[in-house]
């Protein structure tokens, strides 16, 4: 009978508790962390990476890649020319050097790319936090403006806008073209993750202590709804510069006289029979940039993407 | 449903009026006067002008002829280009050789797109994978202008396989080539799509039911697999046809196919603003119009999307 009333207690070891093996060394975990930790480990982080350094160099400092100035030696003589010492891609038809047109056309499509990611990403995190955070009419409001936006298709829109502004035909005009209806691909996913953030627990705390909503739009809800847009960020530089080449192309882009990549190719495609090589080169040039942002715009959502991380 | 269809051209109704008004608006902005340039070298008489200006409705405030341009699509007047022919009247040519050619680029797609995705998909991480996984990414990254004269340079200069230019009837065979490089961009997002909607489908329970049932792989892949993966795909058609809208205006430009994209393609050229401007809104239009039937295509293709309140 007493025996029933004993609790059973199991043989109790006097040695020390072994529990799962942690090392106290390890940084906390951290989805920022995690993602760097992980892009490392992949050859395609180095390979765009040391892609997109490049191009910025020779965006800023075209000195450094070529001693040729792109306009002051053109000869009509070298007219699409093949190459020769020190002009190792030959001539256009303006027997200009095509290599040093190259080096120096980098900083227009580079910068076109940086003003427009710069514009969408304030106008859509504008929008798309301002939507997502404070919801109800606002949300209606500023979701249908996205909507009318979303619903031209940029490059048709920018081609409109181009035509309007033929006067003033510069990098500013092209990247707001572009941008100016780009921004609602960035609002709406800004606003889908809001929306999954601001249910959270760590949310609903900070409203309980009295944070102000302000507060916790800036603190709380927006450094952890950011992944996804950068991401975006990364893809939407490498479609603004393959924007700003097709309106140069449909000959609403930049004037004649601005070097980029996409007016070389456009006045290209009168040789093409003839010398193809003209047309081809400023295609690798902009096709191998696109390519590197289109890379780490890879790596960084499978990094910061816990899902595909785990599944590869 | 029928609930769900009305909240949804509801919905559309705002972004028709925004859009339009938008566009509107830009052209209303656009330097120089009409009117003045109808005269070319001569001296601008007073009268006629002003008698133009009112056939125009020029005189009117911007909000009076933005309706009445309004009014004018609803009655199938799309307005007038700059050559005095009527915007519909070049629709009614151009439009089915477009048609044509995205026809072509559809078939194109699907046909290389979900087969290379499926294959890929179903031998994840081999060679054949990475290989495609690659290849897609350098055809995001190549724009379609090159792609089409590269793919032009070789099959129609260097080959001779096809033609270069495309003649006036735009027969299907010439379309062929103009189709494939229309058809590269979406290609690559459709492979990725499908190779994706692939690995997700084929690790789900009832692909491991079907095959312990004793069902063969080929029957598993085609009418478990296959199908399973194609709705997402499906959808990505409509986005696809913003892609082909644009896509289309560069490849007619190139191969000379007349189609409404080389007409806008030429209106931009001669810097033809009202027809530009005209045409880029039918375009809106119909996308408006394809991506509203799409939502609606889709709610019909799934059962288990259900449109409540």
């Amino acid at each position: 009978m007493a025996n029933r009333n004993e609790h059973f207690v199991a043989d109790f070891s006097e040695d020390s508790v072994v529990v799962d093996a942690v090392r106290i060394d390890d940084r906390p975990s951290n989805l920022w962390y995690d993602a760097w930790r992980d892009a490392r480990k992949r050859p395609m982080f180095y390979i765009s990476g040391v892609l997109i350094v490049l191009v910025a160099l020779v965006a800023l400092f075209p000195g450094l890649f070529t001693n040729v100035a792109p306009n002051d030696n053109c000869q009509l003589a070298n007219s699409s020319g093949g190459p020769m010492l020190g002009h190792p891609l030959g001539f256009t038809r303006q027997g200009c050097d095509i290599y040093s047109r190259i080096i120096y056309g980098t900083s227009t499509s580079l910068s076109v790319g940086l003003i427009v990611t710069v514009m969408t990403t304030i106008m859509g995190v504008l929008a798309g936090a301002i939507a997502g955070f404070y919801g109800k009419w606002v949300d209606a409001v500023l979701s249908r403006i996205g909507d009318i936006f979303f619903s031209i298709p940029y490059i048709l829109a920018a081609v409109v806008i181009m035509s309007v502004f033929s006067q003033y035909r510069n990098v500013w005009v092209i990247s707001a073209a572009i941008g100016f209806f780009a921004w609602p691909s960035t609002a709406r996913v800004l606003r889908a993750e809001i929306l999954r953030v601001k249910n959270s627990d760590f949310v609903m705390a900070s409203t309980a202590i009295g944070v102000s909503r302000f507060t916790i739009l800036m603190r709380h809800v927006l450094p952890n709804s950011v992944a996804p847009v950068i991401v975006i960020t990364t893809i939407s530089l490498a479609a603004a510069i393959v924007a700003e080449a097709t309106l140069s192309f449909l000959g609403v882009g930049l004037p004649s006289t601005t070097m980029s990549w996409g007016n070389d190719i456009s006045q290209a495609q009168v040789d093409l029979r003839t010398a193809p090589m003209i047309l081809v080169w400023p295609s690798l040039a902009l096709s191998i940039t696109v390519l590197a942002f289109i890379m780490m715009g890879e790596v960084v959502r499978d990094a910061l993407d816990p899902k595909a991380r785990s599944s590869r | 449903m029928s609930g769900y269809i009305l909240r949804r051209i509801l919905q559309a109704i705002p972004v028709f009026f925004g859009t339009t008004l938008l566009i509107y608006f830009m052209v209303f902005a656009m330097p120089g006067d009409p009117i003045v340039a109808l005269f070319g070298d001569k001296g601008v008489n007073p009268a006629t002008a002003a008698i133009l200006r009112h056939q125009y409705h020029l005189d009117q405030p911007f909000i009076m002829q933005y309706l009445i341009y309004i009014g004018g699509i609803f009655h199938g007047d799309f307005g007038t280009s700059f050559s005095g022919q009527p915007v519909g009247n070049i629709l009614a040519q151009t439009f089915p050789v477009t048609i044509r050619l995205s026809m072509i680029a559809v078939a194109v797609e699907m046909v290389v797109g979900i087969g290379v995705g499926l294959v890929a998909g179903l031998r994840k991480g081999k060679w054949f994978d990475a290989t495609s996984l690659a290849v897609s990414l350098i055809l995001i990254s190549v724009p379609i202008f090159v792609i089409g004269f590269v793919l032009q340079y070789i099959f129609a200069i260097k080959l001779g396989w096809a033609k270069a230019t495309v003649s006036g009837d735009a027969p299907f065979n010439e379309l062929i080539l103009p189709g494939i490089v229309l058809a590269s961009i979406s290609i690559a997002y459709i492979v990725r799509l499908t190779r994706a909607s692939v690995i997700d489908t084929a690790s789900q329970d009832f692909v491991r039911t079907a095959y312990s049932k004793g069902l063969s792989r080929n029957r598993v892949v085609r009418v478990h697999i296959l199908r399973n993966s194609l709705i997402p795909v499906v959808t990505y058609l409509s986005i696809d046809f913003g892609v082909l809208l644009v896509g289309a205006t560069v490849t007619e430009g190139i191969f000379n196919v007349p189609g409404v994209g080389r007409t806008l393609y030429q209106a931009i050229i001669r810097g033809e603003g009202p027809t530009v401007v005209s045409f880029v809104t039918v375009m809106v239009l119909i996308y408006l119009a394809v991506n509203l039937l799409t939502d609606l295509l889709y709610a019909a293709l799934d059962p288990r999307i259900r449109y409540g309140k």
